[in-house]
């Protein structure tokens, strides 16, 4: 997995609140194979009409923000299905960091897994940055994770992840590796809870 | 070892799940169940490919079709080819990996979360996982269930782990006795309703009260259900003598003594009186009335009695866009009565009411009467099971002699993965869980209601109060 520690990149705003993972990537569009790249889809029915054409008006398909790096969007950003496949879009669009007041669970930590910052700010700083973008010159912004800050436009606000997940993203971790590290451990607590339950460790043969 | 401090039932299910807890408090979590089905776990089996490892306990892992599959015609094949791709790699990562599966032409084959517990797969006390946020469905067991991403799945399949940190528990209290023509579905559109999309996010919610103890296993499912639509990523209600007996006979569940220990032990998993919760919410059943969804989130939802709000009498500007981009995309007035609006399809099935008693419900209404000119009614049932029995009840003769569509089970238009799609602008009652822009096909316009509602909209040809077919 990739680490994160800073970035200074270009930013647009998604001003909407209860961006589902279904509106992120729908789910039409997830019988692709990685391979092909999941950019193209990302935010597929905000971007693009029903003929397919780009809606001029989408923030991504403004020249303005087209290219953007990082995200600011409303509460509750990537509620909704567990697919994981909403941030492989955005991670295959270009988008290496998302900003909200909230974020749901799931979508936030497959965030992390795959190197994709999910930055909590306040209410007030989010619009604070979202009225930036709507009016800046210059879109680009800087995300130190390190010291959980956004400087944006002489400005520097604080973000919040958990502890953990910020550690993991520093580090670029796979988890796979540290939990099999602890395989022994794993293996001796499945033999007691056979012991206390089997009927959970060893399903009889229906 | 004095564990004194009262605990809840969420409490108690993690505790005997902790591996080991790491100084930055990330608990290594055991994982008793996971769920895999074709759509989220491509990648995790290609992972463990390219790293070279195994699936660590296959006999924890059972393995079916369900999102993308057709729901007429199987026997001849899937003819959507990405789909046919997602779920032939399915079954060539099982065969290789020696992952049980339930072939998409056996009667075992259904809905995932549907088939957990009527396999008895999913049992009390667990600690269960799928790639799909639906997994939260399983906590009406009294297990602590919840949907995981794809690098999550692959964790599970190579170490039967998971890293987690416990979340905050929340309690939901439905107390009383609900009215006629109210259900489970509608106990749960009341409680979004209350805390919203995100109100639960953080926590595992537990569902208690009077109303709750009352529902069957079905009732309660659908619950636990829709947690996550209120950002919980689990629910839970502590299993009962209504969970023992529903357990009982189940092909995968304990028999015998074994049963006898089991049920010993899920007795003790109920809440210490004093447990904590961090937050209580309170509904009162007796005040739900039959809900539909008027807008794109799962929250906003009012009793079928009202009209549709208008988001002029919101203060704060930010909502108040929210609201008008709904009232758009939906195609409303605001001010109109939900009654009022017609219907085009009718779907009733999904994780959230697909099961046996969600097809007796629909049937009941639609019976002696027709579905509505102009209204594509279908129903869908959660599993080959839920089919059968169905089938064996008359269910299908009564369904479609009123004029629905009788499909094989499947996710079909919940998710719209398959040919069972919305075109652009049709307007539909749905049993399913989420009402989003686009959810049940591009530009498709969902109201999320209960079995009886939805078959009540069917026969009337819009929206209706089912408690005046009565």
């Amino acid at each position: 997995m990739d680490r994160f520690t800073t970035l200074s990149a270009p930013a647009a705003p998604l001003a909407l609140d209860n961006v589902d993972t279904d509106q992120i990537i729908p789910a039409r569009f997830m019988k692709r194979s990685r391979a092909e790249g999941y950019g193209p889809v990302l935010l597929h029915d905000l971007r693009f009409d029903e003929a397919g054409a780009p809606r001029p008006d989408f923030v991504l398909n403004t020249p303005r923000h087209a290219g953007a790096k990082v995200l600011v969007g409303g509460r509750n950003f990537g509620s909704g299905s567990s697919r994981e496949a909403a941030v492989y879009a955005l991670w295959d669009y270009g988008i290496r960091c998302v900003i909200a007041p909230s974020f749901g669970d799931i979508f936030a930590s497959n965030a992390v897994k795959n190197g994709l910052l999910p930055a909590r700010v306040s209410e007030e700083d989010a619009a604070t940055l979202l009225a930036w973008l709507d009016s800046a010159n210059d879109t680009q912004l800087q995300v130190d994770l390190e010291a959980c800050t956004i400087t944006a436009g002489g400005q520097t606000i604080p973000f919040s992840i958990d502890p953990v997940r910020r550690t993991q993203l520093l580090n670029g971790w796979d988890d796979i590796d540290l939990t099999r590290e602890r395989a022994a451990a794993i293996a001796s607590f499945r033999t007691a809870r056979a012991q206390a339950e089997p009927w959970a460790i060893a399903p009889p043969a229906a | 070892m004095a564990e004194t401090k009262p605990r809840t039932l969420f409490d108690k299910v993690w505790d005997a799940h902790v591996v080991e807890q790491l100084p930055d408090g990330t608990c290594v979590l055991y994982i008793d169940r996971h769920l895999v089905h074709e759509v989220t776990s491509p990648q995790a089996f290609e992972g463990l490919r390219l790293a070279g490892r195994k699936v660590r306990r296959p006999d924890a892992t059972i393995a079916v079709a369900d999102h993308n599959i057709p729901t007429m015609g199987r026997a001849n094949g899937i003819q959507e080819e990405d789909s046919r791709i997602q779920v032939e790699t399915l079954e060539r990562n099982v065969a290789e990996f020696g992952v049980p599966y339930f072939p998409i032409l056996s009667a075992q084959q259904g809905i995932v979360h549907i088939i957990g517990p009527e396999q008895g797969i999913s049992l009390p006390g667990m600690t269960i996982v799928c790639g799909d946020s639906h997994t939260s469905t399983h906590g009406a067991m009294g297990s602590l269930a919840f949907g995981i991403g794809t690098s999550e799945v692959e964790h599970v399949l190579a170490t039967q782990t998971l890293l987690q940190k416990p979340a905050k528990n929340m309690l939901v209290k439905v107390e009383g006795t609900l009215g006629a023509g109210c259900t489970a579905k509608d106990i749960v559109l009341a409680i979004i309703g209350k805390i919203g999309t995100a109100g639960g996010t953080g926590h595992v919610i537990e569902f208690a009260g009077s109303a709750i103890r009352a529902l069957d296993m079905a009732g309660r499912m659908t619950v636990c259900n829709m947690s996550i639509e209120a950002g919980a990523r689990a629910g839970m209600i502590a299993p009962d003598q209504t969970t023992f007996d529903y357990v009982r006979g189940k092909p995968y569940a304990p028999k015998g003594e074994a049963l006898d220990r089991a049920i010993a032990w899920w007795s003790t998993l109920p809440a210490d009186p004093g447990a904590h919760y961090d937050t209580v919410v309170e509904l009162d059943a007796a005040a739900i009335a039959p809900m539909v969804t008027w807008g794109t989130n799962p929250e906003a939802v009012v009793p079928v009695t009202a009209t549709v709000p208008n988001p002029a009498d919101e203060q704060d500007e930010a909502k108040r866009a929210q609201l008008a981009r709904m009232v758009e995309y939906m195609g409303l007035t605001p001010g109109q009565k939900i009654t009022d609006l017609k219907i085009d399809v009718v779907f009733i099935g999904s994780c959230t009411n697909g099961r046996i008693e969600d097809v007796r419900a629909a049937a009941a209404v639609a019976k002696g009467r027709k579905v509505a000119t102009g209204v594509r009614a279908m129903i869908v049932p959660g599993s080959g099971i839920v089919k059968q029995q169905a089938e064996e009840e008359g269910l299908d003769k009564i369904l479609i002699e009123a004029g629905f569509e009788w499909r094989e089970p499947g996710c079909s238009m919940c998710l719209g993965m398959n040919p069972d799609k919305l075109t652009p602008g049709q307007r539909c009652a749905s049993t399913s869980n989420r009402n989003f822009e686009g959810r049940q096909g591009p530009g498709g316009r969902t109201h999320l209601v209960s079995p009886a509602m939805a078959a009540a909209a069917a026969v009337s040809g819009h929206l209706a109060d089912v408690r005046e077919l009565a």
